[in-house]
C-alpha cells in the first residue's frame, strides 16, 4: 500500500464524507424523495381514521407480534386474490402508522378479514384456534379477555395520531376489554375497499341437481371438509354454535342448488365464501353430506 | 514499536463473553418458538406465546450476539489497524456496561409486548433512544482513534467498518422516528405506502450495514492473519467496497414486491439486487485466491475453513438473495418458510462462522495462550455446518412446496387447496427443522465451552506468571 500514501484511504475524514455521500445517494433517490410526492399518501375517500376502540385493538395486534405470522397485503395476483379478496390498494393504508404488511404467511393473509366472519367467530377463535382447525397451530390468546383497555392511554394514543373520537366512544373504552379492542380492530381491516369474492356462483353456472347425490365417498368426502372447515360454526355434530344447525336446516329438505350457493357465495357478514378454495366437486360432496343429516 | 501493554483487552473480552450470553438466550428461544410452529401447546400463556419470542429470537440474536460480538470484535481490529489503544478506554468500558443493562432492558420490553412492529426495528422509543447514544459512544472510540491512528493507511477493514458506523446511524434514526404517545408506545412517522418504503430501506440494510459489511471488516482482517497469506487483490476490495456500499442502499423494495408500493420503486430495488452480485462475489473471489496460495492451509490451519467456508455461503447468499428479488420467483417463496431458509444460511453459516473464527483467532492473543482445544473447534464446525445445512435446506423444501400449494387451481379455476392444507403439510420440515436446530445449539455449545476453558486457561498462565 506503501504506493497509495495520499490516497483516499489515508485520509479518513475525507473518506468518511465520501461514504457517507455514497450511501446517501440511493437512500435519497428510493426512499428521502418518493417522501415527498403525493403517490407515497394516497388515500380511499371512504377510509376513516381508526375509532378508539379498534385503535386499542391495533395496539394489541403490535404487542402481541401479531405481524410475525400474518401479512396484510393481497398481491395483484390470481391465486392471492382467489384466496384472500381483492387486492390491496395503496390508498388503503393511510391510517396506518406503521404499515402491517409483514412478511411471512405462517398463517393467512388479513387484508381482508373485516367483514368476513361474525364478531362471535373470532371471539371464539382467539379463545381456542384449534375449536375451528383442530390442526391449527396459532396460540391460545385466552388471556385478552380478562384485561380491560387503560382508556385513558388510549385516549392519549388517539391525541398522538390526531384522530377524533367522541365522550361516548372514550366511555365505551372502559368497559371493554383488550379482547373486544382486536375483534373491532379485526372488523375494520381493509373495509374501506368493497368486499368482492373472485368466484361468484349463480345457479345457471352449477348443475340442477346433485350429481353426487347419495354416493358414499361424496358423504364422506364432504363430512370431511365440514370437519376442517364448517364443524367450528356449525357444531361437530351440525347441531350449530355460531352459525345455524346444519342438522335442523337439513329437515328443511332445501334444494340442493341453494346449499351449493350458500356454501359457495356465503352470506355477508355472517359467513365467508368458499368457492374460491373448494372446487366444484368438493362443494357438492358438502351438499351430499348435509342431506344425508336428514 | 507499538506497546502490547497499552492495549485495553478487558472491554473486548467483556463484549464477546456479554455476546456470547445473549446468543445462547437467543439460540434457546430460536429452539422453543421452531417447536411452537408445529405444537401450539407449546405456547405458555402471554409471556411465552410466538408472536413475542419470535420477536425476542431475532432481537436478541442481532443485537445481544451479532452486534455485541461486532462491538468486541471491531475494539480489537482497530486497536491492531490504527496501532494504538482506544483513545477513550473509560468510555469504551461504558460502553460494555451501557451495552449489557440496555439488552437487559430491551429484553424484558420485548416480554411486556412494546413492540413497534417494524421488522428488526421492533424496539420502542425509550431503548431506541439507548441504542443511539450506545451508538454514538462506539463511533466515537472507533473514529476517535482513526483519527488519530499511528498507521498512515487505513486497512480494508477500517472502510467497512467507517462505513458501518455512519450507514447504521442514518438507517437507525430515520427509520425509528414515531410521535411518542406515551413511554411504552410510539407511532411511525411515516404512514402506509410511505412507512413500508422506509422500513424495508432500513430492514435490508441492517442486513447490509450488521450482517454483511462488519463481518467482511472481520474476514479481511482474520483471513490474512489466520493463513499468513495476503488478501489477493487490493484493487478488487476496492471495487468491492465502494460498489457494495453504494448498491446497497437502493435494493429495501425487493422486500415489497407485488405490495402497494409504486412499481417504479419495486423496479428499481430489484435491478439494483442483481447488480449486488458482482461487489458480493468481489469478496468471495478476493477469499479465494487469497487462500488459492496455499490450499493446504484448509488442512492444516483450523481457522481458514471457517472463513472460507463462511465466504462461500455469503457467496451463495448473495446469489439465492438477488434471485428471491425477480418477480417470478418472488411470486413463489415470498411469504414461505423459503425466506427463513434464507436468512439461516446468512446468519448461521456465514455470520456466526466469521465472528467464532475470529473469537477463536482473539482469545489466545489477548489471553496470552493457545486456544484450548482444536479438536473441539474442529468438531463445533463440523457439527454447526451439518445443522446449518439441514436447517435450510428444509426450509427451502418446505417453502416450495408452500408456495406451489398456495398457488394451485382446479380445471374450474377455484384453489386447489385450503390453507389448513397447506399448513399441516409443513410440520414434518418444521419437525427436521427443530433438530437441525438442536444440532446447530449443540455445535454452538462445543464452541462456548471452549472459548471458557481457552480463557481459563489463559488466567490460570497468568496467575502462574505472577
Amino acid at each position: 500500500m506503501s504506493n497509495h500514501e495520499n490516497s483516499l484511504y489515508s485520509k479518513a475524514v475525507l473518506f468518511a464524507v465520501v461514504a457517507a455521500v455514497t450511501v446517501l445517494i440511493g437512500t435519497i433517490v428510493t426512499v428521502f424523495v418518493p417522501m415527498f410526492t403525493a403517490g407515497m399518501h394516497p388515500k380511499n375517500d371512504n377510509l376513516q381514521p381508526f375509532t378508539a376502540l379498534q385503535l386499542a385493538g391495533r395496539d394489541v395486534y403490535q404487542a402481541e407480534g401479531c405481524v410475525n405470522c400474518h401479512t396484510q397485503t393481497v398481491r395483484p395476483l390470481k391465486a392471492d386474490v382467489l384466496r384472500y379478496g381483492e387486492y390491496s390498494k395503496a390508498g388503503e393504508f393511510a391510517y396506518d402508522r406503521p404499515f402491517l404488511w409483514g412478511s411471512k404467511r405462517t398463517g393467512p393473509d388479513l387484508a381482508r378479514i373485516g367483514g368476513k366472519y361474525p364478531d362471535e367467530w373470532h371471539i371464539q377463535h382467539f379463545e381456542n384456534p384449534q375449536a375451528f382447525f383442530p390442526m391449527s397451530n396459532m396460540p391460545k390468546y385466552t388471556w385478552l379477555k380478562n384485561k380491560p383497555l387503560n382508556a385513558s392511554e388510549t385516549l392519549a394514543h388517539m391525541k398522538a395520531l390526531g384522530f377524533p373520537y367522541t365522550d361516548e366512544d372514550a366511555k365505551a373504552l372502559e368497559s371493554s376489554t383488550q379482547l373486544d379492542a382486536l375483534v373491532a380492530y379485526m372488523q375494520v381491516i381493509g373495509t374501506s375497499v368493497a368486499r368482492k369474492e373472485a368466484i361468484v356462483v349463480d345457479p345457471s353456472m352449477i348443475e340442477s341437481a346433485n350429481p353426487f347425490a347419495g354416493k358414499p365417498e361424496s358423504i364422506a368426502a364432504g363430512q370431511a371438509i365440514y370437519k376442517a372447515e364448517c364443524a367450528g360454526c356449525h357444531g361437530q355434530n351440525a347441531e350449530g354454535n355460531i352459525g345455524a344447525s346444519i342438522s335442523d336446516y337439513a329437515q328443511g329438505e332445501p334444494a340442493d342448488t341453494d346449499t351449493y350457493i350458500t356454501v359457495a357465495n356465503g352470506l355477508e357478514g355472517a359467513m365467508p365464501a368458499f368457492a374460491g378454495q373448494l372446487s366444484k366437486e368438493k362443494i357438492w360432496s358438502v351438499v351430499s353430506y348435509i342431506n344425508s343429516l336428514k | 514499536m507499538n506497546n502490547e501493554f497499552h492495549y485495553d483487552y478487558k472491554t473486548v473480552q467483556g463484549f464477546v463473553l456479554s455476546a456470547i450470553f445473549w446468543g445462547v438466550i437467543g439460540l434457546v428461544i430460536g429452539l422453543l418458538i421452531s417447536a411452537q410452529l408445529w405444537d401450539a401447546n407449546l405456547n405458555f400463556g402471554e409471556y411465552f406465546s410466538y408472536g413475542r419470542l419470535r420477536t425476542l429470537h431475532t432481537n436478541v440474536l442481532a443485537y445481544g450476539l451479532g452486534i455485541g460480538a461486532e462491538f468486541g470484535i471491531f475494539y480489537y481490529i482497530v486497536m491492531r489497524l490504527t496501532k494504538r489503544p482506544l483513545v477513550l478506554p473509560k468510555l469504551a468500558r461504558f460502553h460494555l456496561w451501557l451495552f449489557n443493562v440496555g439488552m437487559v432492558l430491551a429484553t424484558l420490553s420485548l416480554f411486556i409486548g412494546m413492540n413497534q412492529s417494524l421488522e428488526y426495528a421492533e424496539f420502542e422509543w425509550p431503548i431506541d433512544v439507548a441504542i443511539v447514544i450506545l451508538w454514538v459512544i462506539f463511533a466515537i472510540n472507533v473514529l476517535g482513534n482513526v483519527f488519530t491512528r499511528k498507521e498512515k493507511n487505513m486497512y480494508v477493514s477500517l472502510w467497512y467498518v467507517i462505513a458501518t458506523i455512519i450507514t447504521v446511524a442514518i438507517l437507525y434514526i430515520v427509520n425509528n422516528l414515531a410521535i411518542p404517545a406515551s413511554l411504552t408506545k410510539s407511532y411511525h412517522i411515516f404512514a402506509g405506502v410511505n412507512s413500508a418504503n422506509v422500513e424495508w430501506w432500513y430492514g435490508h440494510n441492517a442486513v447490509g450495514f450488521l450482517f454483511t459489511t462488519p463481518i467482511l471488516a472481520m474476514f479481511y482482517y482474520f483471513l490474512p492473519k489466520s493463513t499468513g497469506l495476503p488478501i489477493y487483490s487490493h484493487r478488487l476490495s476496492i471495487i468491492s467496497f465502494w460498489s457494495l456500499i453504494f448498491a446497497y442502499l437502493w435494493t429495501g423494495a425487493h422486500h415489497l414486491v407485488y405490495t402497494p408500493l409504486p412499481d417504479w420503486i419495486q423496479t428499481l430495488g430489484i435491478a439494483f439486487t442483481l447488480f449486488l452480485i458482482a461487489p458480493s462475489w468481489g469478496s468471495v473471489v478476493n477469499g479465494y485466491f487469497t487462500v488459492d496460495k496455499d490450499w493446504s492451509k484448509m488442512r492444516n490451519n483450523y481457522l481458514t475453513k471457517f472463513f472460507i467456508v463462511g465466504i462461500t455461503f455469503y457467496g451463495l447468499q448473495t446469489i439465492q438473495g438477488p434471485s428471491q428479488g425477480i418477480r417470478v420467483i418472488s411470486s413463489l417463496i415470498h411469504y414461505t418458510d423459503w425466506v427463513p431458509g434464507h436468512v439461516h444460511m446468512g446468519t448461521m453459516g456465514w455470520v456466526t462462522m466469521v465472528i467464532c473464527a475470529s473469537v477463536y483467532y482473539m482469545l489466545p492473543a489477548m489471553y496470552k495462550t493457545e486456544i484450548y482445544s482444536e479438536k473441539l473447534a474442529n468438531i463445533h464446525f463440523w457439527i454447526v455446518l451439518v445443522g446449518q445445512l439441514m436447517f435450510s435446506i428444509t426450509m427451502w423444501i418446505t417453502g416450495i412446496q408452500q408456495g406451489a400449494m398456495w398457488k394451485m387451481t382446479n380445471s374450474d379455476g377455484s384453489l386447489q387447496y385450503t390453507f389448513m392444507e397447506t399448513l399441516v403439510r409443513n410440520y414434518p420440515y418444521w419437525q427436521m427443522r427443530t433438530v437441525a436446530g438442536v444440532i446447530f445449539v449443540v455445535g454452538m455449545l462445543f464452541f462456548v465451552y471452549n472459548v471458557l476453558m481457552t480463557i481459563k486457561k489463559g488466567n490460570d498462565l497468568a496467575k502462574q506468571a505472577a
